[in-house]
């Protein structure tokens, strides 16, 4: 190695698979905080689930990698709309900082839960894919990158035609416009709810499956970290905006692999929450937010 | 008002007196029956690290019945008297008070963890009991953070920071390393003992610490910008001294980074999974210190003696629990005599005791043992004894 360009790609081919892992975490954040504007402080331990969904699929069941990351993707869809309906629908009209620290209760019901199901032992994964390693000079890439950033773009091309032109995601994007006039204009308001959670948690199983195959280890704590780096990469996009998660994302993931690369590793975890006290003083809207969007 | 005013003053004078109570001589200890000599065990045999205890105790009781067919001690028969701590500190008290007044046993062995063995140790002052623990590694047991010695206190392993001098020393002697880089997990105590010794021993000998990174343990699962930093600055060896599991980690993504240099840790690597985490490819060129390996040639007698007693693996804690033993037979027989203040200074001045994990000479100013240290290396996923590396 040596030369600093190889250097510098190399790190921003770190970043960008990181930061793809933070991106489909921040979009279920950003997608029910938009909808019903509340910061979902359960969602990295449902992607936790997913994790462990996925490490059934693969291990007990022998699934590869494709209908492991389905099938958690869907039961875990499930478990969102269980959590909606049970923890935050009743809430609907209370304030929003009871239904926020409900969200912190659940949180740590599925941490502590899975610590009494699961054992606080980590699993392992096997090997669902090939571990080749690419090498271009002195840079290297592996074959579990290539998938991460490509499901990563799949998902993402998936959610914003879903969104874009499904009648679920029209009716997502009217109620979060307006709650009460999109009922008045025969829109399921509920049903919308719940899939909007469905979504999210989705994405978030297919990271937790991510992950647990490209890092190999999972636990029932490994959600919080991820969970509020996304966070912060959802705030940075601008919360409540799709496009805002993707990009905080990316841009999350770089930041951390370009300290760390800086040789500052003692200083990542306190950059990422740095970055977050600079955009909510000085854009607190996010770098794609409108400055105005207060509604009647 | 007043009534309650009085009440506190009687507390208060009722609390002196039991203050002084505990001054007061103690009754004096009968000896026990002249023809056998008690041994108290003090183990985690149930509880959260219940496995560490019930292979030390079962590697001390070996030890005394190997001891008992040979002829006993000074003439006499050892009795075996064992006590559960449940592994938890505040039992470890009650089982060691209980060991001392009930029993009146003249040496304890065990706890295995160091926290357990803090426990004890008030009380084995206060009786004046010597005590041996087997796995006790952390460095305040014996000299306390005031630098004062805890006279009763002796250990059959060697110290944490002692493990990154023999990593250094292995590093530079062994693999001829002149370059090393550093992974420390800036959380733990463990790790940044371990990685100031391994620093200060390389480069007293003149080499280089290229590159000296951290993580947070049980936090991370990214360390590839850590990595290509460490490439970048090209070292022969990098030493992880942290705990299996993001160790498993960072040895997978090295690898995968195409860093094929030598990678060294500590004992931590040992306890766990760390193989199922890395992957079998990536562990090989890796190596770890550990106080006993189970395969080194030295242990077979051991470990078959073990295997045939218990039907179960002997590994460092049976070992380590058997050395205790052993060393305080030994001290007893050194001693020439069952009293407690003539078993403490043998112990003290205990060299040359040839124990199945390497030869112990206690340090009189410390406790601690100078011993050698074994060090396993990774083949395909199994763990193999590389070397034994002698304290310098």
């Amino acid at each position: 190695m040596g030369s600093v360009s190889d250097l510098i790609i190399q790190q921003i081919i770190n970043g960008i698979s990181l930061g793809s892992i933070y991106a489909l975490i921040a979009l279920g954040y950003t997608m029910v905080y938009g909808i019903i504007q509340l910061i979902n402080f359960a969602h990295g331990d449902i992607m936790m689930v997913g994790a462990y969904i996925g490490w059934f699929c693969t291990t007990t069941l022998m699934l590869s990698f494709i209908p492991a990351l389905i099938i958690a993707m869907f039961f875990t869809a499930l478990l969102g709309m269980l959590i909606e309906r049970i923890a935050y629908k009743p809430l609907r009209h209370a304030t929003r900082l009871a239904v926020l620290i409900t969200a912190i209760g659940v949180s740590f019901f599925l941490e502590y839960g899975g610590i009494l199901i699961l054992t606080p032992q980590t699993r392992t994964f096997p090997e669902v894919f090939p571990q080749t390693v690419y090498e271009f000079g002195n840079i290297t890439f592996k074959y579990g990158d290539v998938v991460i950033i490509l499901t990563t773009v799949i998902l993402m091309a998936i959610l914003t035609l879903v969104v874009k032109y499904s009648r679920v995601g029209k009716a997502m994007r009217a109620v979060s416009f307006d709650k009460e006039a999109a009922s008045l204009m025969g829109i399921n308001v509920d049903n919308t709810i719940s899939a909007t959670f469905a979504i999210g948690s989705s994405l978030a199983a297919a990271a937790g499956v991510l992950i647990g195959v490209y890092f190999n280890t999972i636990n029932p704590l490994m959600g919080i970290m991820p969970g509020l780096k996304a966070f912060v990469a959802a705030v940075l996009g601008g919360i409540g905006i799709i496009p805002g998660a993707m990009v905080g994302g990316l841009v999350m993931g770089l930041v951390e692999s370009f300290v760390s690369g800086i040789g500052f590793s003692t200083w990542r975890d306190a950059a990422a929450f740095f970055i977050l006290i600079i955009v909510l003083i000085v854009k607190p809207t996010g770098l794609l937010g409108k400055n105005i969007r207060e509604k009647v | 008002m007043k009534t309650k005013k009085i009440f506190t003053y009687l507390i208060v004078a009722l609390l002196s007196f039991t203050l002084l109570a505990g001054c007061s001589p103690k009754a004096p200890t009968d000896q026990p029956a002249a023809d056998v000599v008690k041994i108290g065990g003090n183990f985690e045999l149930t509880g959260g690290v219940a496995e560490f205890g019930k292979k030390g105790e079962n590697g001390a009781k070996l030890a005394i019945k190997e001891a008992n067919e040979a002829g006993g001690v000074l003439g006499m028969q050892i009795e075996y008297v064992g006590a559960d701590n449940k592994s938890e500190a505040g039992e470890s008290t009650a089982a060691t008070t209980k060991l001392a007044t009930q029993d009146e046993v003249i040496g304890i062995i065990g706890p295995m963890t160091s926290g357990n063995t803090l426990a004890a140790i008030p009380v084995i002052t206060e009786y004046g009991i010597p005590l041996v623990t087997p796995t006790g590694t952390n460095s305040t047991l014996t000299v306390t953070e005031a630098g004062a010695l805890n006279d009763w206190v002796f250990r059959a392993c060697f110290i944490d920071p002692f493990q990154g001098e023999v990593a250094a020393n292995f590093a530079m002697d062994t693999l001829g390393a002149t370059k090393a880089a550093l992974v420390i997990d800036q959380k733990g105590d463990y790790a940044k003992g371990l990685a100031a010794s391994f620093k200060e021993t390389f480069e007293k000998a003149g080499k280089e610490i290229v590159a000296s990174e951290q993580y947070v343990a049980g936090q991370d699962t990214d360390f590839r910008a850590i990595l290509t930093n460490i490439k970048n600055k090209q070292p022969d060896i990098i030493f992880i001294p942290g705990y299996y599991n993001e160790v498993g980690m960072i040895i997978k993504q090295a690898r995968d980074a195409k860093i094929d240099v030598a990678i060294l840790g500590g004992d931590g690597w040992g306890t766990g999974p760390i193989v199922d985490i890395a992957g079998k490819e990536a562990m090989n060129n890796t190596y770890y210190v550990d106080h006993v390996a189970a395969d080194d040639p030295a242990l077979a007698d051991f470990a078959a003696a073990f295997k045939a007693e218990y039907n179960q693996d002997a590994d460092s804690f049976a070992a380590l629990g058997y050395d205790a033993a052993k060393l305080l037979i030994a001290a007893i027989e050194k001693a020439g005599s069952t009293d407690k203040e003539a078993i403490r200074v043998a112990l003290e001045t205990m060299s040359g005791f040839a124990g199945i994990s390497g030869d112990i000479n206690v340090d009189s100013a410390t406790h601690n043992p100078q011993k050698s240290a074994s060090i396993l290396k990774f083949v395909d996923g199994e763990k193999i004894f590389a070397a034994r590396v002698d304290p310098k």
